[in-house]
């Protein structure tokens, strides 16, 4: 493949990958670098690194067509190791977003029901159609036009602004099992990093419920999911 | 203030004094089974109702001291395996009695994690805690350690004992250690089972392959140092991308490790070389303190002991437990 790599500038090093921002055939883009790791071995890093750049294209393109927003792939480069995507401006992390705009704020309870519940959405659509993330914490969400957030109505569906990234993880044809241990990855990151929204994630699995629409395969998650929960009380911890 | 700590939660028995933030003595005894085998409850327990008595006189004559000297008791109350947890605070809970001292029920795992911001001086690091039966990511939060990442099944320290066992390694001083040996020779890397699941790690998986594989790899010319290399790099890692995962979500630069696994010289290299490429620092300790010792549970009991106005924990309330989470615990010891 040829083409101009063009110029770019390091915006992020986020938990993989290096991000630059460029332009790429007019368009603003993201260009997602996952950089070899020295730390471990070539062959090991060659092969993860693969596949998480196969596995994120895919589950982009996938998650797209069930509706939920993702960044627009332009190109996979498996030499250069980058994904290049749609650049989304005027965007924001939920992490950052939650950080500044909800935690030790007062009178805030309509905006996270609104947040919590269009995440509870987003995560629905994309089991229904069997993909699983992998990773999902609020840092992994992006927010477009996080401003009008801030003045949205209770009870109101702010689902369009969420867009889902970083899909490196992700599994394009997972299980029921699949579905309940990211529901409780997502469970686990919520109660580490806002530990003062201890609500967050009930809000967020009522509303999964809600949306998912199959109902016999919405019931096997829920069992499952209390199964990984249970399993994870049950540890032994010894030494 | 003088506080002697006693730890028994596994095959390691080991009673550490301190004066304040100083370390007066640290004297430790391990239980080593022979090749092939792990260690159970009952020998465990065994093993440490034989050390304890002349453990407890070295640490003291090592720090000069006599038991009245002593003005808090710590022990360890979970978690771990019960009867030799029971063997140190039954001796805990006699010495406070006789001597008339306070008492302090202290977590393994927050006693690792404050002994480590001790000798490191590290203030709010991220925390990999690794261990025989313990594999978490750690970080401090509005008084609690929080979990961020945690192992779904077995823990690291566990996968590579029974790794050992595979290889019919022995556990003298110990089978990561005779791992960690073989593994410097080793070139060849196999592929292995790599699982991660956001801020999680499995590991059941890779010694269930492994177990199945040993022989076909043998046949293909893998020797066992060949196989101890590969089981490093790999579990290494899935370690070193879930720190690095908790650090990116919180914005963290500062590691800590701690825990038995801690004292892997490859796994410290690893960390640190992650470490280089996002500008943070790597904060490690050596044997002497990361496997499990008296030490740091007379540091975490000092610091919870001096919070509580120097109440000590109700003695209804000195009892063990084998489940304990780190996250269980109030810290009221830090005010940031
Ligand atoms: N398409 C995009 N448009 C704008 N910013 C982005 C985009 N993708 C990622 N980012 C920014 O880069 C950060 C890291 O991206 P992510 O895909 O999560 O990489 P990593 O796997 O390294 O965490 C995000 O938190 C966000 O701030
Ligand atoms: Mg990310």
């Amino acid at each position: 493949m040829t083409y101009t790599i063009p110029e770019s500038t390091l915006i992020a090093q986020g938990a993989e990958a290096r991000l630059y921002k460029g332009t790429y055939l007019g368009k603003s883009v993201l260009i997602k670098e996952r950089f070899e790791k020295n730390y471990r071995h070539p062959t090991l890093d060659t092969r993860l690194t693969k596949e998480r750049i196969k596995a994120e294209a895919r589950a982009l393109v996938k998650a797209k067509s069930a509706g939920v927003a993702t960044p627009t792939i332009y190109l996979v480069d498996y030499n250069r190791r980058s994904i290049f995507m749609e650049y989304i401006e005027n965007s924001t992390t939920l992490k950052a977003f939650i950080d500044e705009h909800i935690s030790k704020k007062n009178d805030v309870k309509d905006l996270i029901e609104n947040i919590a519940s269009a995440l509870g959405k987003v995560v629905a659509q994309l089991h229904a159609v069997c993909i699983v993330h992998g990773d999902l914490t609020t840092s992994n969400i992006l927010l477009k036009d996080s401003d009008k957030l801030l003045t949205s109505q209770p009870s109101s569906d702010v689902s369009d602004q969420f867009i889902a990234i970083d899909f490196g993880l992700a599994k394009t044809e997972s299980t029921s099992e699949d579905a309940a241990v990211d529901l409780y990855v997502l469970e686990r990151s919520l109660s580490s990093a806002h530990a003062e929204l201890p609500d967050l994630f009930k809000i967020i699995y009522r509303s999964y419920q809600k949306h998912f629409k199959n109902n016999s395969r919405l019931k096997e998650i829920i069992a499952k999911y209390e199964d990984v929960k249970a399993r994870g009380r049950k540890r032994t911890m010894v030494g | 203030m003088i506080a002697i700590g006693f730890e028994g939660s596994a095959n390691k028995l080991g009673i550490g004094i301190i004066k304040d933030d100083e370390i007066l003595s640290n004297v430790r005894h391990t239980y080593i089974t022979p090749p092939g085998e792990g260690f159970l409850p009952r020998e465990t327990a065994q093993h440490h109702r034989e050390h304890i008595l002349p453990i407890l006189k070295k640490a003291l004559s090592d720090a000069k001291l006599e038991l009245k000297d002593v003005d808090v008791i710590c022990y360890t109350k979970g978690p771990g395996m019960g009867a030799p947890l029971n063997v140190a605070a039954l001796v805990a809970r006699t010495v406070a009695q006789m001597f008339n001292k306070p008492i302090v029920a202290v977590n393994h795992c927050v006693g690792h994690i404050e002994m480590g911001r001790l000798i490191t001086k590290s203030d709010n690091p991220i925390v990999l805690y690794v261990s025989g039966g313990n594999t978490q990511v750690i970080a401090y939060s509005q008084q609690r350690y929080r979990i961020f990442g945690e192992t779904i099944d077995i823990a690291v320290g566990n996968c590579l004992d029974r790794f050992a066992r595979l290889l019919n390694l022995s556990n003298d001083p110990s089978p990561g250690y005779n791992i960690e040996q073989l593994a410097k020779k080793g070139e060849k890397l196999a592929t292995l089972p790599y699982v991660v699941k956001g801020m999680d790690v499995s590991f059941s998986g890779i010694l269930s392959h492994a177990e199945s594989q040993y022989e076909a790899w043998i046949n293909e010319g893998y020797t066992k140092e060949d196989l101890c290399f590969t089981l490093q790099e790999t579990v290494f890692a899935m370690l070193i991308e879930i720190t690095e995962r908790a650090m990116a979500h919180v914005g963290s630069k500062e590691v800590l490790i701690v825990g038995g696994v801690g004292c892997n010289e490859r796994l410290q290299q690893m960390m640190g070389v992650m470490c280089e490429e996002r500008g943070a620092k790597l904060y490690a300790t050596d044997e002497r303190f990361c496997i499990d010792n008296g030490v740091m549970i007379a540091v975490a009991g000092l610091l919870q002991f001096r919070a509580d106005k120097c109440r000590g924990t109700p003695w209804t309330k000195t009892n063990v437990v084998q489940r304990f989470r780190t996250d269980d615990v109030y810290v009221s010891w830090r005010d940031d």
